[in-house]
């Protein structure tokens, strides 16, 4: 009964070595465990010095996303039971710098998120005496879905794109670009418009589709560009038949 | 994002005033960062078929240069075009155009299957399922193909 | 801020050129690559198929589907080459061999058709 299961865990402690390795652990098996279990009775049991993120384990911080036997995965929504039996090899999200074991850089990331301006953008805001900014259902059914992204950045490790060129601005921060885009409370198009039509923005994706078929949330980030290049071409028409516009 | 490599340990001693932030720059983590393989595009079966996907453009230049070929050996008078004709028959034309219409084909249905990615619409504030923007899609192209074989067959 | 991308052009010719080469080219490859050389239907004679490319809709439609495909291959195996055999270095080189591919095949197009006797 007391069943087992062997997880191979990336482990990459720069001051002792200069690329990864693999070691091998048993944890007990339950049927109700997440790998994200596992890690934690690994590091309180087995080896202390195991590092990696996570905090809500539950779905919805976007810590715990690492490759789990080569695909993208939250760690605390992916069951041990899937895997057996087993060994499961856990190792940091793809494409992404690793600074330690399971632990990788994600400050670019935060970068391209921010310069996507992803907060409502008014010309002018209303005065409190105005009271709120109104919304009707349909108008939030059609940026919701976009609104759902936990930021895990399971996108990018799926993304072949940005694996070959870090600087693409990635599935995320276009999706939630749009979110804001497609908000009727948001006056801000024309300023993610400039960052997003660069090449590094929106112009690098090809529509491989991976980022959607991995979103844990159904955010569907590759919609979400493709729908913005439509608007982006339609934006780039009006400017070149009519450059006298005011932006 | 470049490579941080750790401060060797004399330059501690070297400066007293500097000893705070190269201390901290000692302990700086080194990242590692792997490199794509050349063959990344076939190390999975998603990864692939958006390979093959993007290839099927190849075999829509080559539908387009054979046509271009087509028109000109009509332009040459009918000896020309019965050239062309035959030498579309031999087999080396024939096994080229039967993968390209493979891939052709494989064009069309990817294109129609993405289109509802691209343009969702919307009616009365529900969003249209993905199957019936793609469907008319496909009843379109078997009625102009039909067309086009109409007039191509009817003599 | 950078001035924005010209991407757009190119990706609208793409976008077009799929379009129909979506709808046109598998008819068309089915019964010139496969139907009439195999001999599961008579080919059109040479008379019918002549009087069928003269009319100037016809040259038209001919044109801008073989314009627009030679486009929509031209950015799509641009980009093919860029993330296949990693060497967007040379986009430069990739940009004028793609595009300028498309606008030589364009001219031919032309050509060809507005000399149909």
């Amino acid at each position: 009964m007391a069943e087992t299961i062997t997880l191979e865990l990336a482990r990459y402690r720069p001051e002792q070595e200069t690329e990864p390795t693999f070691q091998s652990f048993d944890v007990p098996f339950r049927e109700d465990w997440v790998v994200l279990d596992a890690l934690n009775y690994i590091k309180d049991k087995l080896d202390g010095s195991l590092s990696y993120r996570w905090s809500c384990r539950m779905g919805v911080c976007g810590s715990c996303g690492m490759m789990v036997n080569g695909e993208p995965k939250l760690t605390c929504a992916t069951f041990l039971s899937h895997y057996m039996p087993g060994p499961v090899r856990v190792e940091p999200l793809r494409y992404f710098p690793v600074v330690r074991d399971l632990v990788i850089e994600m400050t670019d990331f935060m970068v391209k998120l921010q310069s996507v301006k992803p907060w409502i953008v008014r010309e002018e805001e209303k005065s409190l005496s105005e009271g709120e900014y109104l919304q009707t259902p349909e108008q939030l059914d059609t940026y919701k879905q976009f609104s759902m992204c936990i930021n895990c950045m399971i996108c990018y490790a799926a993304c072949p794109v940005f694996g070959l060129d870090p600087h693409f601005i990635g599935p995320a921060a276009i999706a939630l670009a749009q979110r804001y885009n497609m908000d009727s409370r948001d006056q801000g198009s024309q300023e993610r418009l400039d960052i997003l039509s660069q090449h590094e923005g929106i112009w690098d994706c090809t529509f491989v589709g991976e980022c959607t078929k991995v979103c844990p949330k159904h955010v569907d980030p590759a919609g979400a560009i493709q729908q913005y290049k439509l608007t982006a071409t339609k934006e780039w028409f009006k400017d070149f038949l009519m450059p006298w516009r005011a932006k | 994002m470049t490579q941080q490599r750790t401060v060797p340990k004399s330059a501690i001693h070297n400066s007293q005033s500097a000893i705070q932030s190269i201390a901290y720059t000692e302990y700086h983590p080194r990242w590692y960062r792997r490199r794509i393989s050349t063959y990344w595009w076939i190390r999975s079966w998603a990864y692939l078929k958006f390979t093959l996907r993007e290839l099927t453009s190849i075999f829509v230049a080559y539908f387009v240069v054979l046509t271009l070929l087509q028109i000109r050996a009509l332009n040459q008078g009918p000896e020309a075009y019965a050239e062309f004709q035959e030498w579309l028959k031999t087999p080396l034309l024939v096994a080229l155009n039967t993968v390209s219409f493979g891939f052709v084909l494989f064009h069309t249905i990817t294109w129609f299957n993405l289109t509802p990615k691209a343009m969702p619409l919307r009616l009365g504030g529900k969003r249209i399922p993905d199957v019936l923007i793609a469907a008319p899609n496909y009843v379109a192209w078997l009625a102009i193909s039909t067309v086009v074989a109409w007039f191509l067959l009817g003599e | 801020m950078a001035k924005r991308s010209n991407e757009p052009f190119p990706w609208a010719l793409f976008s077009a050129g799929g379009v129909v080469a979506a709808f046109l080219i598998p008819v068309l490859l089915f019964l010139y690559g496969l139907a009439f050389p195999l001999g599961w239907r008579e080919p059109p004679s040479y008379q019918h198929t002549l009087a069928l490319v003269r009319n100037p809709l016809v040259r038209l439609l001919l044109f801008v589907l073989c314009s627009l495909s030679l486009f929509h291959w031209a950015h799509r195996f641009r980009f093919t080459l860029y993330d296949a055999l990693q060497i967007k270095h040379l986009n430069e080189v990739i940009s004028v061999l793609c595009y300028g591919g498309a606008i030589v095949g364009t001219i031919l197009a032309a050509y060809l058709l507005w000399n149909v006797p």
